[in-house]
């Protein structure tokens, strides 16, 4: 192969990822001058960020006046049970909200309060109404917003274009190795900066939310390109998937229904979440049915235990489950039908009306939906500096779900599509930074760019091999039979093990057929990246000896003191082993400290920060 | 579980034909779930799109015995008992392979409408916008970009004037900057002379095919028709635009009547 034969494109920064945060972070690179490209897996405007529904968090402060940036802070330091990132948050909680104005400036079309604003509900972890949204499809709102503006800005888009690997020269970034799906031919971006904006990795689980495009690709290549890798233990199991019919078992449900009034029953009719309030959330969540049906008109009443955080939720129904006490196709009732008028169910949230209609022949408005838990995000991912979004590898950078550090232990809902926004523009703010301090290009070696193709065709070449499909297949059974919702020490290690047998076997994966839109072959391809991505979870998650957010291990129950210390920091060792290390926190500024812990009646009454 | 004839167009640019595949299929699947189950188990390079598997995203538009649909949301229930089902591309666009086509001309035509142009905020650093100002716009932003109602509209599949029509899609997409309450573009003459509202001679289809419910013609295209007929052809709306120097926004009759 000879590489000046393969298409090449030259730009100063290559965002791999249309998603929300990509597609932020492309805007804010062109709006600084910078020649930039986007590639993504699929078509513009079709990446899972389309799928959002229940809305972005930001303290507007529209709904209720009292909402700002320090309750948001603390809101989402407490959901993350303290392992976030303290500046990360902090950034957060205090861009959100122009984040989401400039959105509207760009043509977005928000939900209204009755004096013209923008609107703003109630979600599990949020002290406020605080998502601001757009009926139940504000992911749809915020990617058309970012597209329909981002293709007027000079951006280079290259739409079905996989990153395969990651060019360096003498450590730093240089360049890209990718393929065409609609041809499958090969092709090489030169690039001084990559910004990874690739999602999570829920497909290595069988029941997820999410799509085809979630094997873990950023993470994995980072990591390949000598990344570190961070709080991979926290897989976030959003507590209502669709568990019937089978074909639809994992599809999400929205938090919305909960938050506009939705609850959570047994199969002996019983608001089983009463028995499931933590001590931490006990002061401000309401203890009676009484108290619980008053909120929110009653300003006094306390929030309902539905709305608790989703780690929270999602464990409750399991053990109702387990209990003998699920619904039943094994999971819980949502009851929204005996709540709210069925107009206001169809207004507030058309398009769980119609996924419940036209896929489980339910209807919401009469029906309560059987739900169940669903591997839905990666609290964890690269890890990267919290002001300018770069990894420990010079001219790399992460934003989004596959970058670490917002979330610690559980994110909260709605707090990733501000992520998206908030940080999609500090990582373009950073690489424009990176580059203006660069004095010369790197340039990739010709090895690295025929290795990465060399690998790819192999899958193609094959005489015979193994089935991808089928192996995507035993890889899931691996991770959700022993790296599920609640875990214990010696299933993360028989985890190990099987990933490394699946390892060898994917040597041999061979896809029929040609490389022209072959879906065969893309799969033998993220394979790969899910199972470096599984392994890291599987090796993060035993180290992790405590239970702690969506971390849940049976052999070590509850929160420990000493494990709050530290992050879970993994990356590739010099003989091409899993290094798994604990990473001390820093202390955090005392300001932001006295925050996090200061009682809501004092944040409020301005006592604090 | 019971099993069910497929036939599935299989080919390339260069041509193709229509293959048949048996297929288990399980309680509640969709026509997406037994593709991809031919996919794993008779055909491993078979191409096809998705993502969401919910309606939202607007990626998996085939024609389905002969009705251009989203295969996610179309349960295998609707057939017939012995039915064989027949899955092939949308017609308006050239294939790639199989069940995927070139829809690169959508994004051209997205790329050719002028971004949304705000009025500026309002001196408490506000936009205001009332609900049942939005409710319209809102529909129309409801689009998931599936591009099936392009593939019905007999301007742009058979007639082939994808030269002189933007199609259905942008439209709906041109209303909902034409109605947006911040929109501070003229848009009309452009719907007239560069987009071809002209074209459309109001047979619906577009409507009946949308798996949003967008009122595609009634709310969209025709009050577009009723502004540009209003200001070319109407000397009043003309001469008051003379006066005041600027747009006039002449109001539709529905837009008068929902207030
Ligand atoms: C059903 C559902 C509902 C949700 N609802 C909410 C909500 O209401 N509020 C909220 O805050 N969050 C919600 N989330 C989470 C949130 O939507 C996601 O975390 C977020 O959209 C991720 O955005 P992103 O920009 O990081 O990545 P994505 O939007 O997933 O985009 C990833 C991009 O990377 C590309 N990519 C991946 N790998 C490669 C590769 N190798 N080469 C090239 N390109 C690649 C993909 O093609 C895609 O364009 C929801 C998630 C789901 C699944
Ligand atoms: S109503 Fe107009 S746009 Fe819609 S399908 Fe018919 S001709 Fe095409
Ligand atoms: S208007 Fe309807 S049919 Fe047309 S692309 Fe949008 S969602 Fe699809
Ligand atoms: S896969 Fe998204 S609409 Fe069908």
């Amino acid at each position: 192969m000879n590489v000046s034969e393969i298409q090449t494109f030259e730009h100063d920064v290559l965002v791999i990822g249309a998603g929300g945060a990509g597609l932020r972070a492309a805007i804010e690179c062109s709006a600084r001058g910078l020649n930039t490209g986007v590639i993504s897996k699929s078509l513009l405007g079709k990446a899972h960020t389309v799928m959002a529904e229940g809305g972005m968090a930001a303290s507007l402060g529209n709904v209720d006046r009292r909402d700002n940036w320090k309750i948001h802070f603390r809101d989402t330091m407490r959901g993350g049970k303290f392992l976030n990132q303290w500046r990360m948050a902090e950034l957060h909680a205090k861009q959100a909200p122009d984040r989401v104005r400039e959105l509207e400036e760009w043509g977005a079309v928000f939900d209204r309060t009755p004096d013209g604003l923008i609107n703003q509900r109630n979600f599990g972890g949020h002290r406020y109404p605080r998502l601001a949204h757009v009926g139940d499809r504000t992911g749809l709102e915020l990617i058309r917003t970012l597209q329909d503006h981002g293709v007027h800005q000079g951006i280079h888009f290259h739409m079905e274009c996989t990153a395969l690997r990651l060019l360096l020269d003498g450590g730093r970034i240089a360049g890209v190795a990718g393929y065409w799906r609609e041809t499958g031919r090969f092709v090489l971006f030169r690039t001084s900066a990559v910004i990874m904006a690739t999602g999570g990795g829920g497909k290595a689980w069988n029941v997820t939310s999410n799509s085809w495009e979630y094997t873990g690709d950023g993470a994995a290549l980072a990591y390949e390109a000598g990344a570190e890798l961070m709080d991979l233990e926290f897989t976030q199991f959003h507590p209502t998937g669709m568990v019937w019919p089978p074909s639809v078992r994992g599809t999400l449900v929205t938090e919305g229904v909960r938050g506009d009034g939705g609850i959570l029953l047994n199969n002996k009719g019983e608001r089983f979440m009463f028995n499931y309030i933590p001590k931490r959330f006990a002061p401000e969540t309401a203890d009676t049915i009484l108290e619980a049906d008053k909120w929110p008109e009653d300003p006094s009443a306390r929030r309902p235990p539905e709305l608790l955080t989703r780690d929270v939720v999602a464990r409750a129904i399991r053990a109702e489950v387990q209990a003998g006490r699920g619904s039943p196709h094994g999971g819980a009732f949502l009851d929204i039908a005996s709540r709210r008028p069925a107009e206001s169910i169809k207004r507030k949230l058309p398009s769980m009306y119609h996924q419940f209609k036209e896929l489980a022949e339910v209807d919401i408005t009469t029906t309560p939906m059987e739900v169940g838990p669903t591997l839905h995000y990666f609290m964890g991912g690269i890890r990267v500096d919290a002001d300018t979004q770069q990894t420990n590898v010079p001219g790399l950078f992460a934003c989004g779900e596959c970058a670490a550090g917002l979330h610690g232990a559980n994110r909260l809902g709605g707090n990733s599509l501000s992520d998206l926004i908030v940080f999609g523009r500090l990582a373009g703010v950073g690489v424009a930074a990176y580059l203006s301090d660069s004095t010369s290009t790197p340039r990739p070696d010709d090895e690295q760019i025929t290795a990465a193709f060399r690998e790819a065709t192999g899958i193609l070449n094959r005489e015979t091999g193994e089935n991808p499909y089928l192996m995507h297949e035993a890889l899931q059974e691996v991770m959700s039979t022993n790296v599920g919702i609640v875990r214990t020490g010696e299933e993360l290690q028989i985890a190990v093990e099987q990933l490394k047998a699946l390892k060898v076997r994917a040597q041999n994966l061979k896809a029929p057929g040609t490389s022209q839109y072959n879906p065969g072959w893309h799969e033998a391809l993220s394979v790969k990246s899910l199972l470096i991505v599984g392994e890291a979870v599987a090796r993060a998650a035993f180290i992790r000896e405590e239970s702690r957010g969506a971390h849940t291990r049976l052999d070590f129950e509850g929160e420990r003191d000493e494990c709050a210390r530290f992050n879970v920091v993994t990356k590739k060792g010099p003989g091409g082993e899993m290094q798994v290390q604990k990473v001390e926190r820093a202390d955090p500024p005392e300001e932001l400290a006295a925050i996090a812990n200061a009682t809501l009646e004092d944040l409020e009454g301005g006592r604090v920060g | 579980m019971s099993t069910r004839t497929f036939k599935i167009w299989r080919g390339d640019s260069a041509g193709g034909e229509f293959h048949q595949y048996d297929a288990e299929v399980d309680e509640g699947m969709v026509v997406l779930d037994v593709l991809h189950r031919i996919q794993a188990l008779q055909a491993n390079d078979l191409a096809i799109r998705w993502n969401c598997k919910a309606g939202k995203c607007g990626s998996c538009s085939m024609e389905i015995n002969g009705r251009p649909s989203l295969a996610c949301m179309t349960r295998m229930n609707t057939f017939g008992p012995d039915e064989v089902i027949t899955v092939q591309p949308l017609k308006a666009f050239p294939v790639i392979k199989d069940l995927t086509c070139d829809v690169s001309w959508n994004y051209e035509q997205n790329k050719r409408i002028a971004p949304f142009k705000p009025k500026p905020r309002g001196r408490d650093g506000e936009h205001r916008m009332y609900q049942q100002d939005v409710d319209r716009v809102q529909e129309f932003r409801k689009c998931i970009e599936c591009f099936l109602c392009q593939d019905v509209c007999h301007v742009v599949r058979d007639r082939g004037r994808k030269d002189a029509f933007v199609g259905p899609r942008f439209m709906v997409r041109l209303a909902s900057l034409e109605m947006h309450p911040l929109d501070d573009d003229d848009r009309i003459p452009e719907i007239k002379k560069e987009y071809g509202s002209g074209m459309c001679n109001i047979t619906k289809c577009c409507t009946d095919t949308c798996p949003e419910h967008i009122n595609i013609t009634d709310n969209g295209i025709i009050p577009l028709k009723e502004r540009v007929v209003d200001r070319y052809y109407d000397p009043l709306a003309r001469l008051a635009r003379l006066f005041a120097g600027r747009r006039v926004r002449t109001k539709t009759r529905t837009e008068e009547q929902s207030g």
